[in-house]
């Protein structure tokens, strides 16, 4: 299966956060790129969803969903920054 | 401190929630597709592009969840959604075969507020460019944007098998108008007297047939990942900011 992109992340991180991430931007910690999460390459083959950086392929985030748990990682994403509509 | 909420946005009051829904009606859209209208009570209606999460658990437990996009939009609690069988697929071949008026689906949405259109009010053009599938929720936006009488020149580039397998076909060729402009291309039979225009969609036909990027348009691209991004490449070849593309992929190849 080849990638998606980071707008089918909204239902994941719905579940997590009140705003909606997609459409935020945020900078890469591998590269120092900055983008909107929508625009990262996304693979939902794995266990769980992984979030790439467009420019580097450095994992952006990580999320594994296993019914009663679920893991989120964002370390490869730094200063997240949301507009208010 | 909260926002005063006759001003508060659409989104705000569109928080993603988990939805059941009833199935209305079902038709075939195209030889490989088909159009499910849902009854979801719970629906806070949605923005044109949003898509929502499909969940399907079976007997044993085991869920698959798949993203469709939305063809409706506005404050409706009829949702519009139009899925294409991918052979050999976990969830298509249920949602276009098996599924029967009457059956229920869990949803999660709406979400997604990146691949979406709103009015604006403002005239600057936009250029819509589909695959496929990814037509859907091109025509959500083309269909919000007539309803609005917004005034923003839109045209669509819609890259398809066949006649036979253009979705939402009526209701595309209803909305051309002075502010809506259908341009279709064939990539394996044409109608009538058009088959040496049969082709995939190139770079040279993105400059000969959209909107140049000296306008400045909003561009907005959805269908096959390999569609969207060799699309994308050559928007950006052709001078469009890489700002004033928005992708989104479906999947496939
Ligand atoms: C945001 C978003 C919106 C979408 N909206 C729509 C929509 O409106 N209508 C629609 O029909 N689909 C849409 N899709 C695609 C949809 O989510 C599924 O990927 C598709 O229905 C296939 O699911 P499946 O379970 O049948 O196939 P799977 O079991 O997931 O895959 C089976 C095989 O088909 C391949 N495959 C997966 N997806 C596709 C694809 N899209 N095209 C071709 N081959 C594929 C896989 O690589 C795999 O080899 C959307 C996807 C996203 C991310
Ligand atoms: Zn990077």
């Amino acid at each position: 299966m080849t990638h998606l992109d980071g707008n089918v992340l909204a239902g994941a991180l719905a579940d997590i956060f009140s705003v909606d991430l997609t459409p935020a931007s945020a900078r890469c910690t591998g590269c120092g790129a900055v983008a909107q999460l929508a625009e990262a390459m996304v693979y939902t083959n794995a266990p769980g969803i992984v979030a790439r950086c467009a420019t580097c392929d450095h994992v952006l985030a990580t999320v594994v969903d296993a019914g009663d748990r679920l893991w989120l990682s964002l370390t490869g994403l730094s200063g997240i920054e949301l507009r208010r509509a | 401190m909260s926002a005063d909420p006759l001003t508060r946005p659409d989104t705000a009051r569109r928080r993603p929630a988990w939805h059941v829904a009833t199935v209305a009606e079902l038709a075939p859209e195209t030889p490989t597709a088909a159009r499910l209208v849902l009854d979801v009570p719970t629906w806070p209606g949605n923005d044109a592009g949003a898509h929502l999460d499909v969940r399907l658990t079976a007997p044993d437990g085991y869920q698959a969840t798949r993203s469709y996009s939305i063809a409706s939009s506005g404050e409706t609690s009829r949702v519009v959604l139009a899925v294409d069988e991918v052979p050999d697929g976990e969830v298509s071949p249920f949602l276009v075969r098996e599924l029967r008026p009457g059956d229920q689906l869990e949803l999660h949405g709406p979400l997604g507020a990146f691949f979406v259109w709103q009015p604006s009010r403002d005239d600057r053009p936009v250029q819509l460019i589909a695959g496929g599938s990814g037509v859907v929720p091109l025509y959500a936006m083309a269909a919000s944007h007539a309803a609005a009488a917004d005034p923003a020149p839109f045209r669509l580039l819609y890259s398809v098998r066949t006649p036979r397998h253009v979705f939402f076909a009526d209701e595309l060729a209803a909305l051309v108008g002075p502010a809506f402009d259908l341009d279709l291309a064939y990539t394996r039979e044409a109608p009538d007297g058009r088959q040496g225009d049969i082709g995939r969609i190139t770079k040279d036909t993105l400059a000969a047939r959209t909107i140049p990027a000296a306008r400045r348009p909003q561009v907005f691209v959805c269908g096959p990942t390999g569609f969207v991004e060799a699309v994308a490449s050559w928007l950006r070849a052709l001078g469009h900011a890489a700002a004033d593309i928005r992708t989104e992929r479906f999947g496939g190849t």
